[in-house]
């Protein structure tokens, strides 16, 4: 994964967030990826996000796994420590993480194949356990990296560069998630900065795991006609009558929510997720509305975006767990060794 | 000769008649329990190894078990040995005959001179009589039928009366065994009460009906003062608490599942700790995390991701974990994130037969994942330095930030054995190793990952979540010294000597090996793990029979050059292991250079726990080659 450290030159003066940070301290390592890359907007997206949230550096932990995407964690956040594990293996190791460190914020970039193919029985369980955080599968069709060859959210009749056409059935994440029981599941397009962005927040402001299916085409592998997962298709075929804002604490559009027809949820961190519109009879809390949903508009060759489905008071994995709300890597050593009186007692007990 | 024994007659006379070789056998035998598994058979065999222990006589126990809930065969063979010989043994003095389908097989395994004791609610076969055993009938299923009217209770109370009349038999305490029951079924008097006349029932009839006790027999002795019994898993479990671990993740596997277990259980009692809430109520809330993973690459996966985050992490699993592992530990070796690996090994390969045992994940562990790696390697011979070994594990995984892999087996981890009293070392601190928090980083300019190496070819790390001057990027691709992604071929050299010098430099902290030197003896006799017990003993029949040998006990990876030196000290060496490919000798010669015509191998990989005769038999057959046989 070669990277390219970028040239420090303050263009502008530029805005400064609550930290007193400004966007640069949020990005990272130049791109290596091809021009025009979704991926790229996604990283853009991400460091907006953590920018105008505020949040600091060294509270950001990044995770990957291998391919295209997974390799996006060195183009944001130079501040935070970044960890680009092996294919597949991501969600293992972000629960490592997060089981021994509960105070850092998570994200984890994965790819359609790296989540779905050779990592999809641990995206699976990563799921089951609600692990609080951000899962952000840029999704192409493709494995880029080794050139084009199919992957599992691959549509039926979609063509390959080469013009062989797919006929493997999709895995569609937002659905597989919905169904295991994800707490929070939404979709969006690299294209659209303005809806990427506030879904990006409410997810790193929700208590668990929240999967974000992000359709991010493939400029050379996967954009050519045919393709499903081409910038034209995508734009031509998305599906977006589900319209959403964070509303952070502090933020001055909180006045909004006086107008009618809003619906709000209150996420763990007192910050709100507001529904601008939902198609009639959809309902965000229920999994059957969300199911039927997607499968309507996938049936009508539609790509559904939006924050498809939210359970802000699922347990996560620390309160399945019911550990204490200090990170178990700050508990001091005398604090867990039982010392020798008491191995004096497991003595006894094995006479 | 026929011996049976009714319920009428005395056995006097014909213990006259028998073979000497049964007689005499004061604290020094051997019992197989042969039982149907599910039937509630282990626990009243465990109360009877647990009266010889409290005894004062060494004892320990095997338990030969099938991969299987209920219905197959099972065995559970107790070897007691005043003078320490605590080995399985390869034929049993006694054999307590419950199951049906092995008894022919059983009844043929009793030494000469030894004895049977069988279910005389029906008649044996005249097939199975032996004339040179002593045949004792006890009618147990009709006495538990006349007491117990419950059906599923009688089975279960059936095993308690065996156990009652192997009491009688053998002056195996009754006293220690009853207040054992009161123990088990302390909060339930009515379980305690029908336990209680079960015992009584099978001890009352071998004292009616036969002349005891036998010649085989207990004596009260005090050799376990100071003692425990206690199995590998359980000294592991207690390790990983006291060694300040606070996750572990882990896939459901034999033998090692109750190492996971047991810690969980373990901290559930130790490291639950009360909060007052505002609210006035009470909550508990737990210092450590347990997780039951999807498989063993996701257990590995959490480890590694749990000590990249600073915590102390931990998995079991046996030789199929290991194989899936692989890849993450490439990972941790390379990218040198600490973690520790429990291996209780059992056969291989593939599935193998799983409740087993071999040490046959030896090569494997040494050098796991694709690539060049090389790993640390700790292999404990006893529950002591199960318990010890586990605390290092930790220490040195810090310390080296790399993954280490402790080699236990089933033999150690899933048997009984006596084993010291634990001991714990007030002044003990754990080693975190490198690790550069903000103080530290507020001295230096910029951090580097891997730039900083110490003489023993460290570098320091810093821990996410604390300082962002401390930020960098961990990867398993290819790094230079900076922890950049590189594809040059100098600087990705440079990090993976480092790596090896790293791995030489950790021989230091390895345990050195259990050394025994004779006299000027030309014979040294290397061995591993569970193997000890019976090369001791069978170098004990060695020197009665004149020819000394020197004896090493291997304790970790890298090795000492003491190993080395003590190869070369010796006209041969004979390298006693459980599998078949002779891993640990394969090691020495690729890791010390050694000249593979000074190590002969001794092998036995058929699964049981080694006896003394494994290895005299193969020893004494190289031994001819030699023209040093022992007539």
């Amino acid at each position: 994964m070669p990277s390219i450290i970028k040239p420090s030159i303050p263009l502008i003066p530029l805005a400064k967030n609550d930290l007193g940070l400004t966007i640069r301290n949020y990005e990272g390592s130049m791109s290596t990826l091809c021009a025009g890359c979704g991926h790229d907007s996604i990283t853009a997206a991400i460091i907006r996000s953590f920018f105008e949230m505020s949040l600091p550096p060294e509270r950001i932990a990044k995770i990957s796994g291998i391919g295209c995407s997974s390799k996006t964690p060195t183009y944001f956040v130079s501040g935070a420590h970044g960890f680009n594990s092996v294919h597949g293996r991501m969600p293992s190791i972000a629960t490592g993480a997060n089981a021994a460190n509960r105070s850092s914020i998570y994200i984890g970039i994965s790819g359609d194949g790296d989540s779905l193919s050779i990592g999809a029985g641990q995206l699976v369980h990563a799921i089951r356990r609600n692990v609080d955080m951000v899962y952000l599968i840029e999704n192409n069709g493709v494995y880029g990296l080794t050139k084009g060859q199919f992957s599992a959210t691959a549509d039926v009749g979609s063509r390959a560069k080469k013009g062989k056409a797919n006929k493997v059935t999709p895995i569609d994440p937002a659905l597989l998630a919905i169904s295991l029981g994800a707490s929070f599941v939404a979709r969006s397009f690299s294209g659209d900065k303005e809806q990427l962005v506030p879904i990006l927040k409410a997810a790193i402001s929700h208590r668990g795991f929240a999967l974000i299916d992000v359709i991010s085409p493939c400029v050379q592998f996967n954009n050519h006609n045919g393709s499903t997962k081409s910038y034209s298709y995508v734009r031509e075929h998305e599906l977006k009558d589900i319209e959403t804002s964070y509303v952070g604490e502090f933020s001055e559009i909180t006045a909004d929510l006086t107008q009618g027809n809003l619906t709000s949820v209150t996420l763990h961190d007192g910050s709100e997720v507001v529904f601008r519109s939902l198609p009639a009879g959809y309902d965000s809390h229920s999994r059957e509305s969300a199911i039927a949903y997607i499968n309507g508009a996938v049936a009508r060759n539609e790509i559904p975006t939006g924050l498809l489905f939210i359970d802000e008071q699922a347990p996560d994995m620390h309160q399945v767990l019911e550990t204490t709300s200090e990170a178990l890597v700050d508990l001091s050593y005398e604090s867990l060794c039982p010392g020798g009186g008491q191995l004096e007692k497991f003595n006894q007990s094995f006479k | 000769m026929m011996a049976s024994f009714g319920n009428q007659s005395t056995n006097a006379d014909w213990l006259d008649s028998l073979p000497l070789s049964g007689l005499g056998k004061v604290n020094e035998f051997a019992i197989k329990f042969a039982n149907v598994n599910g039937t509630g058979s282990a626990s009243a065999n465990n109360l009877v190894l647990k009266a010889i222990f409290r005894m004062g006589v060494p004892v320990s126990g095997k338990n030969l078990f099938p991969s299987n809930i209920q219905g197959l065969p099972t065995w559970f063979e107790i070897r007691v040995s005043e003078s320490g010989f605590t080995a399985r043994s390869s034929s049993p003095d006694i054999v307590v005959a419950m199951n049906p389908q092995t008894y022919r097989d059983d009844i043929v395994s009793i030494k000469p001179g030894g004895a049977l004791l069988y279910d005389s609610s029906w008649p044996l076969s005249s097939d199975f009589e032996r004339s040179d055993v002593l045949n004792v009938g006890v009618p147990l299923s009709r006495l538990c039928s006349e007491k117990f009217p419950d059906p599923r209770q009688r089975v279960l109370l059936r095993n308690v009366s065996y156990v009652g009349a192997v009491s009688g038999l053998i002056d195996l305490d009754y006293q220690i065994l009853s207040e054992l029951l009161n123990e088990t079924f302390h909060s339930n008097p009515k379980l305690q009460k029908s336990n209680q006349i079960a015992l009584e029932i099978g001890y009352q009839y071998v004292k009616e009906s036969y002349v005891t006790p036998l010649p085989i027999r207990l004596e009260v002795r005090d050799l376990n003062a100071g003692k425990i019994l206690i199995d590998g898993n359980t000294a592991i479990s207690l390790g990983c608490v006291y060694a300040g671990a606070t996750v572990a993740a882990w896939y459901p596997i034999t033998p090692a599942t109750s190492v996971s277990e047991n810690f969980e259980s373990l901290c559930e009692r130790l490291r639950t700790v009360e909060l007052s809430n505002p609210d006035g109520t009470v909550s508990n809330v737990k210092n450590f995390a347990v997780l039951q993973a999807e498989d063993e690459m996701a257990a590995l996966g959490m480890v590694i991701g749990a000590s990249w985050a600073g915590a102390r992490a931990f998995t079991s699993t046996s030789g199929p974990g290991i194989s899936l592992m692989n890849e993450l530990l490439g990972l941790g070796y390379y990218a040198e994130i600490p973690a520790v690996i429990f291996d209780i090994q059992r056969t291989g390969p593939s599935t193998g037969m799983p409740t087993r045992v071999q040490q046959s994940d030896i090569l494997l562990s040494a050098y796991a994942s694709h690539g060049d790696t090389k790993h640390i390697l700790l292999f404990p011979g006893n529950p002591n330095e199960c318990f010890q070994f586990a605390v290092k594990a930790f220490d040195l995984a810090d310390h080296f930030q790399t993954p280490v892999i402790v080699l236990s087996d089933l033999d150690i981890g899933m048997n009984d054995w006596v084993a010291d009293e634990f001991t714990w070392d007030a002044n003990y601190e754990w080693d975190r190793g490198r690790i550069l928090g903000q103080e530290e980083l507020s001295k230096i300019a910029k951090f580097q990952r891997y730039s900083d190496q110490d003489e023993e070819y460290v570098t320091s790390r810093t821990l996410p979540g604390k300082d962002s001057k401390g930020a960098f990027f961990t990867r398993g691709s290819g790094h230079d010294q900076f922890g950049n992604y590189t594809e040059s071929p100098e600087d990705y050299i440079k990090v993976m000597e480092r790596l090896l010098n790293k791995h030489k430099a950790s021989v230091n902290w390895i345990p050195e090996p259990i050394v025994r030197i004779r006299d000027k003896a030309a014979i040294g006799v290397i061995t591993i793990g569970s193997c000890e017990p019976a090369v001791l003993e069978a170098l004990d029949h060695f020197e009665k029979d004149g020819i000394e040998m020197d004896y090493l006990r291997i304790r970790g990876f890298p090795f000492h050059q003491s190993v080395k030196s003590f190869i070369e000290d010796h006209e041969q060496t004979l390298v006693v292991e459980q599998n078949r490919d002779a891993q640990l000798r394969s090691l020495l010669i690729l890791e010390l250079g050694i000249d593979p015509n000074l190590l002969m191998s001794v092998l036995s990989y058929g699964g049981f726990p080694l006896t003394s005769d494994d290895v005299l038999t193969r020893a004494k057959r190289i031994l001819k080659g030699w023209d040093r046989c022992p007539r």
